[in-house]
């Protein structure tokens, strides 16, 4: 048995080596479109071709509702801002929301089902009962009410990127709580655990060096589903007002907001591109969290094959079952 | 039909979602149903409490929708007329016991009881969410047994990424383009709305259920059922679209988790054909998790409708809340926000026990 190569086991790596097929396709399609997401974020600056907030250059105002022309590709939004240049500015602040949101949520949501779970009591009882409560109630609402906490539902650029951020966490919590938990139940009646503690290891220790390091397998899946939710979470809280201002910031669902009345007068060019973003960034995204699913799901992972015929099908049952019954890494 | 799934298929389904352990010892489907009941309670009081909780860390509401409107010793009196004044730990205890009485408060910005305003348009979510259901049953489910039927084939690989594509794009955006295209650019379905104004005056004369399909089917007048239905076609699809993905996927991944099991292979043995297998065998147990994630689409969709009738200025209880929200009416926000947890939860508890009835392997 020789120990793979730290580089083959990193999350999405491994996973590249594994897939074939269609899966393959999915998986590298993703990660371009990702890696595009981030290039346009980070280089926002440099690629746009004028300011979030700017309404005019050198030639005068940019004007309203312009149609796409030489000097703007995609033409001017209805408060006269460049469509292009807000469109490539957005995916900075849906990039910073993520970061934030998924970073407070996996923090905070493992810690939590880590003491719910290995700990248990009434502490278990009651985080499990408002975790389920919570996990049953529209996301949206969630988020819609945290963000009239936190922001009294109007905000400036970071402490908009926090509200988005902090409300979108408040959504996703539950969901690492209960994952997370469930693998900390089943690990700690795992023979190494009942030796630690025979060793007289302490409680906090075998928390965080045994049980948190078998318990967190299914988290890169379920951190970049939440990434591309987080993405549409925001777009959603723009979309009804509750995002950050247009001079503080550039944000899609802001910008679709403002395009509703655009497109009852056959005005495409204000909606369709942060449309089109918010498409591209969550396909991309949701791609690599999919096709990490089906391959992490020895049942649902495609399986280098010859000519189909009915032979397959029998050998291809066999690996599941042992798989399945000896829980083989 | 034989399907009595082995014990090994009930790994496919879910656990029915916290289900208490003495629930699970047994006592007979009446004790599962009042365990059921009682568990609706605390996560009723959990939302309710945390939505109030939540919105008032913002201050009084009073402030929040009309400070700077009023002068200063006009709000302080209305303040100390609506009593949040006093200590929030009192101002909640009243809340809570207002809510046992069903009464929501009253909205402030146009002064209505939340319970009015819920009996005025919940019929149109009820509608809007109701036609969505049916699309994405339709939708969803065939698709789903074709994905998994070709399973990493071309039809399934095209299914799964349409699914993806479908999720990946926000319903309101969806919602959009769909205006635009179909209403605006090539005129085939009407802009806005629920009805055309002639149609909306002719069923309110009647009272009526506010349900309008069923209003004017009552009418007798095909005009108005006509009008009606034009009007809901694209919110229903932008809605039920939007979970038809979710039940695709949803069905490929069970179908294909069942048709791996032991019973399918006997099955197999016994020469019943590949498509008969997955129409018959393997469909069946792997559509009962369906109809438990069901309640939670409930909820989601609830989500999703606010945005599409705020796209499509659909006049639901979905609508007004966006509607209250740019007014800055929290305490509308915070009476309707509560009502659709209560929704929920019963939403919910119904699917629970509907789910216990289909499936002999839920335990009570």
């Amino acid at each position: 048995m020789t120990k793979p190569r730290l580089l083959d086991r990193l999350p999405v790596v491994h996973q590249l080596r594994q897939a074939v097929g269609l899966q393959r396709g999915m998986l590298v399609a993703g990660l371009v479109l990702t890696g595009a997401f981030v290039v346009l974020a980070l280089l926002a600056p440099v690629l746009a071709p004028y300011g979030y907030s700017q309404l005019a250059d050198d030639a005068g105002n940019f004007g309203a509702q312009q149609p796409p022309s030489a000097e703007h590709w995609l033409g001017t939004t209805v408060g006269g801002y460049d469509v292009l240049s807000r469109v490539i500015w957005g995916a900075r602040t849906a990039l910073l929301v993520i970061i934030v949101a998924v970073l407070l949520s996996v923090f905070v949501g493992i810690l939590l089902g880590l003491v719910s779970g290995y700990l248990g009591g009434w502490v278990d009882r009651v985080l499990v009962v408002v975790a389920d409560a919570i996990y049953a109630f529209p996301t949206l609402l969630l988020a819609i009410v945290a963000a009239i906490a936190i922001s009294g539902g109007q905000s400036g650029m970071w402490s908009g990127v926090f509200a988005a951020a902090i409300s979108i966490t408040v959504v996703f919590i539950p969901q690492y709580f209960r994952v997370v938990r469930a693998e900390v139940v089943r690990v700690k009646s795992e023979a190494f655990i009942e030796s630690a503690q025979v060793i007289g290891a302490s409680t906090w220790r075998i928390m965080f060096r045994h049980v948190l390091r078998n318990s967190t397998r299914t988290l890169p899946v379920i951190v970049t589903l939440n990434a591309a939710e987080a993405v549409l979470t925001l777009a959603a809280l723009g979309f009804l007002g509750l995002g950050i201002e247009p001079t503080s910031a550039a944000e899609w669902g802001f910008d679709l907001n403002k395009s509703i009345s655009d497109v009852a007068a056959g005005i495409w060019w204000t909606a369709v591109p942060p449309g089109v973003a918010i498409i591209l960034a969550v396909l991309g995204i949701t791609l690599i969290g999919e096709s990490m699913n089906d391959l992490a799901d020895p049942r649902l992972r495609a399986r280098r094959r010859g000519k189909g015929t009915p032979a397959d099908a029998v050998a291809q049952s066999e690996p599941v079952a042992r798989e399945e019954m000896g829980e083989v890494q | 039909m034989s399907t009595t799934p082995d014990v090994a298929a009930a790994a496919v389904s879910e656990p029915p979602p916290a289900l208490a352990p003495q629930a699970a010892r047994g006592g007979g489907f009446g004790r599962y149903v009042l365990v059921r009941l009682l568990l609706m309670i605390p996560t009723v009081l959990i939302l309710v409490t945390l939505v109030f909780f939540l919105i008032r860390l913002t201050g009084d509401p009073i402030t929040a929708a009309l400070g700077g409107r009023l002068p200063a010793d006009q709000l302080a009196e209305r303040i100390h007329e609506a009593g949040y004044d006093r200590p929030l730990l009192v101002q909640y205890l009243e809340y809570l016991g207002q809510i046992l009485r069903f009464d929501f408060g009253s909205t402030i910005t146009d002064n209505q009881p939340v319970m009015t305003v819920l009996a005025e348009y919940g019929a149109a979510t009820l509608e809007l969410v109701t036609y969505a259901l049916v699309v994405a049953f339709l939708i969803g489910i065939p698709f789903g047994l074709v994905a998994a039927a070709n399973r990493d084939r071309w039809p399934d690989a095209a299914l799964r990424v349409g699914a993806i594509f479908f999720y990946a794009t926000p319903v309101f955006f969806a919602g959009l383009v769909a205006k635009l295209v179909f209403s605006v650019w090539l005129g085939w379905f009407p802009v806005s709305g629920r009805a055309g104004v002639r149609t909306e005056l002719a069923l309110g004369r009647d009272g009526g259920t506010g349900i309008y399909l069923i209003d004017a089917i009552r009418s007798g007048n095909s005009d108005y059922v006509w009008d009606v239905l034009s009007h809901a076609v694209l919110p229903a699809m932008t809605l039920g679209l939007l979970t038809a993905g979710i039940f695709l996927r949803l069905v490929r991944t069970n179908v294909i988790g069942t048709h791996n099991m032991p019973y399918i292979d006997a099955a197999r043995s016994r020469g019943v054909s590949e498509s008969r297998l997955i129409r018959t065998h393997a469909y069946r147990p792997a559509l009962i998790p369906i109809i438990t994630v069901v309640g939670l689409q409930i909820a989601l969709m609830l989500g999703g409708a606010v945005l599409t009738e705020t796209t499509f200025e659909w006049q639901g209880l979905g609508f007004q809340l966006a509607k209250y929200l740019q007014a800055r009416d929290f305490v509308a926000v915070q009476g309707i926000v509560a009502l659709i947890a209560i929704i929920v939860a019963v939403a919910n508890f119904i699917v629970d026990i509907i789910a216990a009835l289909i499936d002999p392997r839920v335990r009570y």
